[in-house]
C-alpha cells in the first residue's frame, strides 16, 4: 500500500523523545531477555547452518572426531595396563638366599627385623629343611638328594614389597645384609611395565595437547571461513550498530556445536573399538587363567571428553573470531 | 543533532577529501548535501557514521565528540543513525522482516514489539505484505524501500540518506521524501546526500553544496536560487 502524499500528518512517526535526540531506552530486563533471545537465535541458526552444509560440516566433525579419539584410545589402553599392573602387583617379589652358614634361628631373626622395615609388605620363611621337602615333593629327584652329603639348599627369605615401583631401591638394600648370598629380584618385569606406563602416560598427554592443538586448528579454520563466506551479513551488521558480541555469537556457538559434535562421535568411536577388542582380550586373558575385564572411558570419561571437544570448538571459534572480525569493517 | 567543525579529511593515498567544512543540523532540519561525484558527500556520510574519522576539525553527533569515541563507542553510535544506503545493503539469505527487523533485534527489543514496530515501518514504505519475502524477490524500488524501513524502524534521532530515491519512480520518490520530513517534523536530524535536481527544487529545504571537498554553499532558499547554485557547482 502507498502513503497519501497529501496527508502525511495521518499517521506521524513518534520519536522517543521530542527533539528527537535520544535513542530509545529499554529497561536492563529487556536488553537481558534480547541477549537470551539472540544467544537461542544465534545457537539455532548455528545448527541450521550446520545442516544445510552436513557435508562439509560432517568432514569438520569427523576430522576433529578422529583427532579427539586418538590420544582417548591411548588413555584406554594405558588405563587398561595400568588397571593390569594392579592386578599382579603382588608377585612382584624379592628372593633372599642366604649364606649356607646362617642357621635358622638367624634366619627368623632377620625375617622379623625386614617384616618391621617400612616398604615391606610381607615376609615369608622358607628354612633349609622345608626346601628340602619341598624340592624332594616336586622335582622327582628324591633319589638324588639321598645320594648327597647333607643339605645343598640354602635359607630362603622371600620379601613382597609394599609398592612394585621400590621393589628395585629395596632390592639393592637387601643384598648388602651380611647374613644375604644372594637377592633376586623376582618381577623386574612388572618395574618395567611400571617405567613404561609411566612414560606411556607422558607420551598420552604429549599426543592430547598435539592433538588438541589440531582440533584447535581444524576448528579456526572452519570459523575463519564461515567468517569469510559471512563477510557481506557482517559489514551490515556492523553498520546498523550490532555491538562485537552480537557479530560474535553465531560463530561462537558454530565452534561450540563442531567441537561437541566431533566429541560425541570421539565418545562413540572409543566405545566401538573398545567393543571391537573386548572378546579377545578377554580370550588372551584366560589363557593366563586372570580374571582382568576390559574397561572402556566410563561415563566421567566419555563426559570429559565430549566437554573437551565442546571447550576446544568454542575457543578456536573465539581465536578465529577475534583475529578476523576485526578486519571486517565497513568502508 | 550534527556538528561539523572545521573538518578536513585526507586520506592516506593523499586525496583530500573535504576541507575545512563547518555546518550545524539542528534536531528537526531537513538538509540535502549535494555536490558531483568526488566532491565529498560521502565522506561526510562515513565520517558522521565513524566509517572514517576526520584528519582535523570536530564531528558531533548527538552530544558525541566523535574525535574521542573509541572503538566501543561505534555500535551506539550507529543505532542512533539511521542509514539508507544507496546500494541497500540488505541481507540476501533472510526475509524482508528480519532484515527491517535487525536494528531492533541489536537494540534488544522483544519480539512482540519488533512485530509492531516492524509492520508500522513496512506499512510507511508500502511494503506491508511483503515482509516474508526474500530481497532477491523485490525489484530494485523495493530493496531500496526495505532499506529505508529498516533505518527508520528504531526511530533514530538521526537519518542519513544517499541517494534515497535513485531507483524509485517520482511518486514513489515523493511518498519516501515525505516519510522523510514527518521524522524531520517530530525532531530527527535529517540528512540527504543527493544530486537528483529535481527532487532538490521540488522541496524548499536546506541545501548543502560540496565541490571539491569545500563547502561553497549553505542555502535555505527557493527552488530556483537552488538549481542555480547546484549549475554552478556542476561547472568544470
Amino acid at each position: 500500500m502507498a502513503l497519501d502524499r497529501r496527508a502525511p500528518e495521518k499517521n506521524p512517526p513518534k520519536p522517543a523523545a521530542r527533539g528527537g535526540a535520544s535513542v530509545v531506552q529499554l529497561r536492563w530486563k529487556d536488553r537481558f531477555d534480547a541477549a537470551l533471545d539472540h544467544h537461542r537465535v544465534s545457537a539455532v541458526d548455528a545448527l541450521q547452518r550446520m545442516r544445510r552444509n552436513w557435508l562439509t560440516g560432517l568432514m569438520t566433525v569427523l576430522v576433529i572426531a578422529v583427532a579427539l579419539s586418538l590420544p582417548a584410545v591411548l588413555y584406554v589402553v594405558l588405563d587398561n595396563l595400568r588397571a593390569l599392573s594392579g592386578h599382579v602387583d603382588g608377585q612382584a617379589r624379592i628372593s633372599l638366599f642366604l649364606r649356607m652358614d646362617v642357621d635358622e634361628r638367624a634366619q627368623r631373626d632377620l625375617a622379623a627385623r625386614l617384616a618391621e622395615r617400612e616398604g615391606i609388605a610381607r615376609v615369608e620363611v622358607i628354612t633349609r629343611e622345608q626346601a628340602l621337602a619341598e624340592f624332594r615333593a616336586q622335582s622327582g629327584y628324591g633319589d638324588l638328594l639321598d645320594a648327597l652329603d647333607g643339605n645343598p639348599l640354602p635359607g630362603v627369605v622371600v620379601v613382597q614389597p609394599a609398592r612394585v615401583e621400590d621393589a628395585q631401591a629395596l632390592h639393592e638394600v637387601l643384598a648388602k645384609e651380611p647374613a644375604v648370598e644372594l637377592a633376586q629380584l623376582d618381577s623386574a618385569w612388572l618395574q618395567k611395565l611400571a617405567a613404561m606406563l609411566t612414560i606411556g602416560g607422558r607420551m598420552a598427554q604429549a599426543l592430547a595437547v598435539a592433538f588438541a592443538l589440531a582440533v584447535l586448528l581444524v576448528v579456526v579454520n572452519t570459523i575463519r571461513l564461515a567468517i569469510e563466506s559471512r563477510r557481506e551479513e557482517i559489514l551490515v551488521v556492523k553498520l546498523v550498530g550490532a555491538t562485537d558480541a552480537f557479530v560474535r555469537r553465531p560463530f561462537l556457538y558454530s565452534g561450540l556445536w563442531f567441537g561437541l559434535a566431533g566429541g560425541l562421535v570421539a565418545v562413540l568411536l572409543v566405545a566401538g573399538l573398545v567393543l571391537w577388542v573386548e572378546a579377545p582380550v578377554a580370550a588372551l586373558v584366560s589363557l593366563y587363567g586372570s580374571s582382568f575385564a576390559l574397561a572402556g572411558l566410563g561415563a566421567a570419561g566419555s563426559l570429559a571428553l565430549a566437554a573437551a571437544g565442546a571447550g576446544l570448538g568454542l575457543l578456536g571459534a573465539w581465536l578465529a573470531v577475534m583475529r578476523h572480525l576485526r578486519e571486517i569493517e565497513p568502508t | 543533532m550534527i556538528v561539523f567543525d572545521r573538518v578536513a579529511k585526507k586520506y592516506d593515498n593523499g586525496h583530500e577529501a573535504l576541507r575545512g567544512v563547518s555546518f550545524t543540523l539542528p534536531p528537526g532540519e531537513m538538509t540535502f548535501l549535494t555536490g558531483h561525484s568526488g566532491a565529498g558527500k560521502s565522506t561526510v556520510l562515513k565520517l558522521i557514521l565513524l566509517m572514517e574519522r576526520a584528519s582535523s576539525g570536530t564531528v558531533t553527533v548527538n552530544n558525541l565528540n566523535l574525535n574521542r569515541a573509541g572503538r566501543r563507542d561505534v555500535p551506539a553510535l550507529r543505532r542512533s543513525i539511521g542509514m539508507v544506503h544507496q546500494n541497500h545493503h540488505l541481507l540476501f539469505d533472510r526475509s524482508v522482516f528480519d532484515n527491517v527487523a535487525l536494528p531492533l533485534r541489536i537494540s534488544g527489543f522483544r519480539q512482540p514489539d519488533i512485530d509492531r514496530r516492524v509492520r508500522a515501518a513496512l506499512d510507511k514504505v508500502g511494503l506491508l505484505g511483503k515482509e516474508k519475502l526474500e530481497p532477491r524477490m523485490l525489484s530494485g524500488g523495493e530493496q531500496q524501500r526495505v532499506g529505508i524501513a529498516r533505518a527508520v524502524v528504531n526511530r533514530p534521532p538521526v537519518l542519513l540518506a544517499d541517494e534515497p530515491t535513485g531507483n524509485l519512480d517520482p511518486a514513489l520518490a515523493a511518498e519516501i521524501m515525505d516519510i522523510f520530513e514527518e521524522f524531520a517534523r517530530v525532531g530527527t536530524s535529517v540528512l540527504i546526500a543527493t544530486h537528483d535536481l529535481a527532487l532538490i527544487a521540488r522541496y524548499r529545504h536546506r541545501l548543502l553544496t560540496l565541490r571539491a571537498g569545500e563547502l561553497v554553499q549553505d542555502l535555505g532558499g527557493a527552488p530556483a536560487a537552488l538549481l542555480d547554485g547546484e549549475g554552478d557547482a556542476d561547472g568544470p
